[in-house]
């Protein structure tokens, strides 16, 4: 079975949400693991969409660009504004964040910010924030999908955009943070979760075939291990089939 | 459309009303570049081609958003990478939440909002959001500025003579932005009988008493679209940001030549995209609602 970096992605991500739950879906592979689980595994699982959506039926061959058009809101069961959207976040009704990320340091914080020491002189500006900052801010349960490269696993984020776990221990409680906080993060060489007391980043599982050489050799930081460290089950044929399904013209599968 | 867009003048604070690139208040933001406007802050709370064109025509000096390029397929903005990495635009950065609590602070007239989002970033320093102490349990909480625009430029599905406004589909932050701005200027892909908004008066989003200069233009966001009516042009996307990748900003300056300076009128303005795409992009909207 061949798959691309964004397939494995998506199975592995779809995998991680239970049925009868609510999940804060970013665009591109996040909201495909959704939808994924929807079909797959979890029917009654309700995607929120920052753009003020609950609940839509994504259209095969009609993937949202954004978070806020048409093909985000099909089949919707409410469209009750952004602000108020987030505000279900902020009173506790999101079980998972879905997203994705620029930069990631040890401790889960993402940057989509900028690069470089000074905000206001960046040498790179990136898109910014949108929603992800509310997210990871707001939502029980943060699950980060990305490519797993050593430029985006950094000891240190230039920015932090979205809060992780912060400077680790109890620093997101500190902070005001009430709940939440990054419980996993889902790569394209394995599973990554965090030390529940220091709130460091650990090898949880490796994907079929992947190393922890290989991993610690794309990570610009020291990972600690759990034990044991799992093996993932690589992503199945029917996983695949209705991946590609949905995303026929392989605009984010790619 | 002249004559509501004369109310926006150099240095104010205007917020642009839809999201990305959803009922996006194109017929006014191209009046408001017609017009020649210096010194604005431009607020929306995700920014797409409207920022890029107010950038590189020298209309902003800052922009306030949560997030700023065309759309995942486009990549990061250039146009923003070279006006904010140069310092010519200033983009202030704040959480979607938190941007859109403090369009809600001003609707509701109180000066602050306090909010569980945002704590702990690093965008609290850029913005100066602070946090405050519950006077009840002593918790901590951020607190955002309520954010009252000058001016609000707003595109609606349909209005009466009286400026009464409903909305399909997301509403956005639109009901917010239009109580916050201190003068709001819409327009309208229909004006219909008073008798229609009475007949569905749980469909209006801001009552007319609100509104300050109401103009009737069909397609009014386009090629941004309109919950229903008309999809978004991806195709003139893919071809703008072709453009840009080739030449930077100097594409932008020959589209705005070709699409806001040249011609008179909206009507004119359409016609360079033709019948046939508005008839297109208004089959591909029946498909999804």
């Amino acid at each position: 079975m061949t798959f691309s970096p964004a397939e494995l992605l998506a199975v592995m991500g779809s995998r991680q949400l239970k049925n009868d739950t609510t999940v804060f879906a970013g665009v591109g592979v996040p909201l495909l693991a959704a939808a994924l689980a929807q079909q797959r595994h979890a029917p009654r699982l309700t995607m929120v969409i920052e753009g003020g959506i609950i609940g839509p039926r994504i259209k095969p061959g009609r993937l949202p660009i954004s978070t806020n058009e048409m093909r985000a809101a099909h089949r919707a069961q409410m469209l009750p504004g952004i602000t108020d959207t987030f505000l279900f976040a902020q009173r506790g009704f999101l079980d998972y964040g879905f997203m994705g990320g620029a930069q990631i340091d040890q401790y889960g914080n993402i940057n989509t910010s900028v690069l470089g020491a000074d905000y206001w002189h960046p040498k790179v500006r990136l898109p910014g924030t949108g929603g992800a900052n509310d997210i990871a801010s707001l939502c029980k349960e943060v699950i980060i999908l990305t490519a797993h490269e050593k430029r985006r696993f950094v000891p240190r984020v230039d920015f932090v955009t979205s809060p992780g776990w912060l400077e680790g221990n109890g620093s997101r409680d500190k902070a005001g943070l009430m709940f939440g906080g990054v419980s996993r993060v889902v790569t394209t060489l394995g599973i990554f979760g965090f030390d529940p007391g220091t709130r460091r980043m650990r090898v949880e599982a490796l994907h079929h075939e992947v190393t922890l050489e290989t991993v610690r050799a794309n990570t610009g930081f020291e990972l600690l291990t759990a034990d044991p460290v799992g093996i993932t089950a690589p992503p199945t044929a029917d996983e695949l089939d209705m991946l590609r399904a949905l995303d026929p013209d392989r605009r984010f599968l790619s | 459309m002249e004559d509501a867009a004369t109310r926006v003048k150099d240095g104010d604070v205007i917020a642009a009303g839809g999201c990305l690139f959803s009922r996006t208040p194109m017929a006014l933001v191209r009046e408001v570049l017609r017009q020649r406007r210096r010194g604005l802050t431009l607020v929306r709370n995700l920014m797409c081609t409207e920022g890029e064109f107010m950038m590189v025509a020298g209309a902003v000096e800052r922009v306030i958003t949560a997030w700023m390029s065309i759309g995942l397929p486009w990549g990061v903005s250039k146009i923003m990478r070279e006006y904010v990495e140069g310092a010519k635009v200033a983009l202030e950065e704040w959480s979607h939440l938190a941007l859109g609590l403090r369009f809600r602070a001003a609707a509701m007239g109180v000066p602050f909002l306090p909010t569980l989002t945002m704590l702990g970033s690093d965008l609290v320093a850029v913005g100066g959001m602070k946090t405050v102490q519950d006077p009840f349990t002593g918790q901590t909480l951020g607190a955002v500025p309520a954010l009252f625009p000058d001016v609000a430029l707003l595109h609606v599905h349909r209005a009466d003579r009286f400026g009464n406004c409903q909305i399909d589909g997301y509403p956005h932050m639109d009901a917010d932005i239009a109580r916050a701005a201190a003068t709001v200027l819409v327009t309208a892909e229909e004006i219909v009988p008073e008798e229609e908004i009475r007949r569905h008066p749980d469909r209006t989003i801001f009552p007319g008493f609100l509104v300050d200069a109401l103009a009737l233009v069909p397609f009014g966001s386009f090629p941004h679209e309109c919950y229903g009516l008309y999809e978004a042009d991806f195709d003139h996307f893919e071809s703008y940001t072709a453009a840009i990748n080739a030449q930077g900003s100097r594409a932008v300056i020959e589209y705005l030549d070709r699409y806001v300076y040249a011609p008179a009128g909206f009507v004119d303005y359409l016609d360079l995209f033709g019948p046939d795409r508005l008839r297109r992009q208004h089959a591909l909207a029946r498909e999804l609602t």
